[in-house]
């Protein structure tokens, strides 16, 4: 399947004439993405302009590097002043804490590296650094952790934040938060499967449709939440069938199941989601960072802030808020010196807002 | 950030692999899929997370071409 066939302008022109006929007699629909990727393409494509203007398109929690609490890189920049090598993904060391960022500890002597998958930090470990990894990210990401976990490489843990997207769902969903229809993640489904989200819609009665990246698979994941509400459906669909089987990858998610547990986690900006965390099993102990260095992080401390007054990121994670709402977008804060994570990730709604110029 | 290129499996020695974009070739880990050379792979921070399926791909766009000719 190639993307040329999906992102036909004549395809995706007729689709959003579909899209106005079936939001006709609707009053506002509010319509969610939980991914950064997703958020990108909606914004570098410019398919917002081709929505019928009843119909919202927010962008809700789906940039892993926004939701990581402040407290965990809090304890990543100990462990580095500690000597100890730390590696992560490259948007995370430049996210801003009250004691600075990996970055800053980086600039000040400490071992902080930028891995693009965690294999980079296997085979650093392998050459005998001790290396604490920072697990971050959502399904996409868990199952290679657990094949890192399962590895057994010396010198190697895991500090994990990986966080789970149908609790985030939910969550939403039983806060004030009106949300008329879900696109549910790309890839995070590759993993999960489509079933998983079943039971959300049953329960509240909302329709949800799993959506690739091209601009057209958009279109037509709108246009198919459309049809549910036009005529009165919740259910599941999936778009995105080149990628995400009914079950899932079965193979990924026994390997995290075998890895990891979930239990209630705490999301930068957002409170404590039940069973939105993933913990590293007891089993594999000897390879969370969290056990296997309590004796370096025995004197690290947390003392919780308020976040950066102005900043509007908490809003803009609940799609409460679009990034021109901020008092701070674009002025205070850029992406060359962002005051909030939505501004540095390249995942974040605001880096990508201000990237294209809106 | 994921990325949506497919890759095509051109090399495969236990669980690491070469995924060739387009000229591209780009070092996979293999242990979270059963692909074969030849396979498209989606690939996340280096490992292989789901093959592609052309099949299950041409079907629900069809179908929807097929709905937006019926309108016209």
């Amino acid at each position: 399947m190639s993307a040329g066939a999906i992102n036909d302008p004549n395809f995706i022109k007729k689709l959003s004439g579909k899209a106005h006929e079936l939001s006709r007699g609707f009053d506002e629909i509010k319509l969610m993405h939980v991914c950064g990727t997703h958020e990108h393409s909606i914004v570098e494509s410019g398919l917002r302009s081709l929505l019928p203007e009843n119909v919202s398109l927010v962008s809700g929690p789906g940039c892993p590097v926004c939701i990581t609490p402040k407290e965990d890189i809090e304890r990543m920049i100990h462990l580095a002043e500690k000597g100890m090598t730390i590696t992560t993904f490259g948007d995370m060391v430049n996210i801003p804490t009250d004691s600075g960022s990996l970055a800053d500890a980086r600039a000040k002597g400490a071992d902080v590296r930028i891995v693009y998958g965690v294999s980079n930090a296997l085979a650093l470990a392998a050459k005998g650094k001790e290396v604490a990894h920072f697990g971050i990210g959502f399904e996409t990401t868990v199952p290679t952790s657990s094949v890192a976990l399962r590895s057994g490489q010396d010198n190697f843990s895991i500090l994990s934040v990986h966080r789970t997207i149908p609790e985030a769902m939910e969550f939403l969903l039983e806060s004030d938060i009106k949300v008329d229809g879900f696109i549910d993640p790309g890839h995070v489904s590759s993993i999960i499967g489509v079933d998983v989200y079943r039971p959300l819609s049953k329960r509240y009665k909302v329709p949800q449709v799993v959506a690739g990246f091209e601009p057209g698979d958009l279109m037509l994941s709108v246009t198919m939440l459309l049809e549910q509400l036009h005529e009165g459906r919740s259910e599941v669909e999936n778009e995105y069938a080149r990628a995400v089987r009914e079950q899932g990858n079965q193979k990924a998610m026994a390997m995290i199941d075998e890895t990891f547990e979930h239990y209630d986690a705490k999301w930068r900006a957002l409170p404590t989601i039940p069973g939105s965390g993933l913990r590293i099993r007891e089993e594999y102990a000897e390879m969370d960072t969290l056990k296997r260095h309590e004796d370096l992080l025995e004197d690290f401390e947390y003392i919780p802030r308020e976040e950066e007054s102005g900043c509007r990121c908490a809003d803009i994670l609940l799609g409460n808020c679009s990034p021109d709402e901020c008092p701070l977008y674009g002025g205070v804060c850029t992406p060359d010196s962002p005051v909030g994570p939505c501004m540095v990730s390249i995942e974040g709604t605001c880096n990508i807002a201000y990237k294209f110029g809106q | 950030m994921c990325l949506a290129i497919p890759g095509k499996l051109v090399e495969k020695d236990g669980d690491k692999g070469v995924v060739d974009y387009d000229g591209a070739k780009v070092e996979v880990r293999l242990e979270l899929v059963d692909a074969e050379v030849g396979d498209y792979v989606i690939v996340h921070t280096g490992f292989a997370i789901e093959k592609l399926s052309e099949e299950d791909a041409l079907e629900s766009i069809k179908l929807w071409k097929e709905i937006l000719e019926l309108d016209k």
